[in-house]
């Protein structure tokens, strides 16, 4: 069985590693601050006893305060899991940083959310949108747009 | 004097035999040698993650059979389970069974489809296709038996399946589980040792071991680069941990270890099918009573499955109301083609569509 990690005990690790970065960990996910999501995601993947080398689902889901980014990791090693999220406010210019660097597979993922809820990955090598053509007006998936 | 020479571009698609649907591949070449590939996708974006937000639980059933329309069983069975996970419901043991048995012959039938084209883009122009289209039409034919549907089947419901197979399901199926391991041995009797084959498959389109885990890469795709990741091995849902099987690796990760990898699960699927039907109850209901409008309560999950091309997952997020705030699909092939580039470049034009064949991509589910 995939374990999901204690989010308590990880939030606790990667607060101690780089402070202040963890805003919340409860409800079996771990929520941290977008200005240190490079820094985090490199320690989950480096950290002995973490190891999550494996990014699966990454998506977005706007909740008109907010958007919220969430990352599922896996660590095959271990086979144990993680969902870390991690929010952005403001509906104009949101962005966050992009995990490219770090794992691969946000390559695609984080192209289509900035093509369909309009969250720029910054860092990201070729961010332009994925599925929808380029002049398409709007970000269909904001719960906003009819 | 230097010649001077300049990159010349071809669109490979959107519209071509070898793409398997409405892919585009835009490809810089030196010669006949591929120097930069990039893929563009998009052409069949019929946007079902924003059309469920305004459907019921259950209404969206249908639309993910327009997935993987290959595999639109495994569809169906990986988005009833997110949502029975969401809601907190119980699918009574028959069911679970009656699952497992049409998620393998799914899982049969895509592998098929997956070999028989590769082939076809290696240059052996339709003959395995036909053998394989053989065979699939048997599993097609069971899968008409129970919900009258050839090819998107909606038979699955939130809480079970719609409906107990027929009596005449039954010994068709083992009429189709005692010939299938005849028709794989034919299968490699034409197609393993062929010298052609070998040469246009063996060390071609390399995908190694590290960049797979690193792309997030999975199903066969994972496995023929050596990790051994199976979804229903390391982390069984449903009631796979009743079951004994192998998870089938390659080793070298190129285009005939993808090959094989599909003919050995094949052979496992088999296995699985026949121990369902002996572990199965005699009867019992096969639904449980959910309501035509259920309201899960408010929350998020994520369910996944190991879908035949990979792992396949939904992120649902519920307000509480009828139909779902957030439906997200994760889709296995569009991650499995993300390191695309990597394998394409420094190969022939003709090598670049077995590379991209032996993906086994559809494209309903890399556009949804």
């Amino acid at each position: 069985m995939t374990i999901a990690v204690n989010t308590e005990e990880t939030g606790k690790k990667i607060a101690e590693a780089i402070p202040g970065s963890v805003i919340s960990s409860d409800k079996g996910s771990l929520t941290v601050d977008s200005k240190a999501l490079a820094q985090v995601s490199g320690f989950l993947k480096d950290t002995p006893g973490l190891e999550f080398d494996y990014l699966t689902v990454l998506t977005a889901v706007d909740y008109l305060d907010y958007f919220e980014v969430v990352y599922r990791l896996v660590s095959l090693k271990h086979n144990q899991s993680l969902i870390m999220k991690t929010r952005v406010y403001g509906r104009d210019n949101p962005a966050v940083p992009s995990v490219t660097g770090t794992w691969r597979a946000a390559y695609y993922q984080e192209r289509e959310i900035f093509d369909l809820l309009g969250i720029k990955f910054d860092g990201h090598p070729d961010m332009r949108r994925l599925l929808l053509w380029e002049g398409f007006a709007g970000h269909p998936l904001r719960r906003d747009y009819l | 004097m230097p010649i001077k020479t300049e990159p010349f571009y071809l669109n490979v698609g959107p519209q071509h035999p070898s793409t398997h649907g409405v892919f585009r591949l835009r490809l810089e070449l030196d010669g006949e040698v591929v120097t930069d590939v990039e893929p563009i996708i998009g052409y069949l974006h019929r946007g079902i993650e924003k059309l469920a937000e305004s459907r019921t639980y259950t209404q969206v059933i249908p639309l993910t059979d327009r997935l993987d329309y290959l595999a639109s069983m495994t569809d169906n069975v990986a988005y009833c389970m997110a949502v029975e996970k969401l809601a907190g419901i119980k699918v009574p043991e028959r069911a679970e069974y009656i699952r497992v048995i049409f998620s393998e012959l799914m899982r049969i039938s895509s592998h098929m489809m997956a070999v028989g084209f590769y082939l076809n883009d290696c240059g052996a122009f339709f003959t395995p296709v036909l053998y394989m289209w053989r065979e699939r039409e048997k599993i097609i034919d069971l899968f008409d038996m129970v919900c009258g549907q050839r090819l998107l089947y909606n038979y699955m419901r939130v809480g079970g399946v719609s409906q107990d197979p027929p009596g005449e399901f039954w010994p068709a199926l083992k009429k189709f589980l005692a010939e299938m391991p005849r028709y794989i041995g034919e299968y490699n009797q034409l197609i393993k040792q062929n010298e052609i084959f070998l040469a246009r498959s063996k060390g071609v389109g390399v995908l190694p071991r590290d960049t797979a885990i690193n792309i997030g890469a999975s199903g066969p795709v994972l496995r023929a680069s050596g990790v051994k990741w199976d979804i229903r091995k390391m982390d069984p849902y449903s009631i796979y941990d009743r079951f004994d099987f192998e998870v089938p690796t390659g080793e070298a990760g190129d285009c005939y270890d993808r090959y094989w990898v599909r003919i050995l699960e094949m052979t496992q699927s088999l296995r699985i099918i026949e121990q369902a039907i002996s572990q199965m109850p005699a009867g019992g209901p096969v639904c449980a009573d959910v309501p035509q409008f259920f309201r899960p309560p408010p929350g998020e999950t994520y369910g996944y499955i190991e879908a035949p091309k990979g792992n396949l997952g939904f992120y649902i997020v519920s307000d509480g109301s009828i139909a779902p705030y957030r439906l997200h699909i994760y889709p296995p092939t569009l991650i499995n083609i993300t390191a695309l580039k990597d394998m394409m470049v420094g190969w022939k034009v003709a090598d670049l569509i077995v590379i991209f064949g032996s993906m086994d991509v559809v494209l309903g589910e890399i556009d949804r």
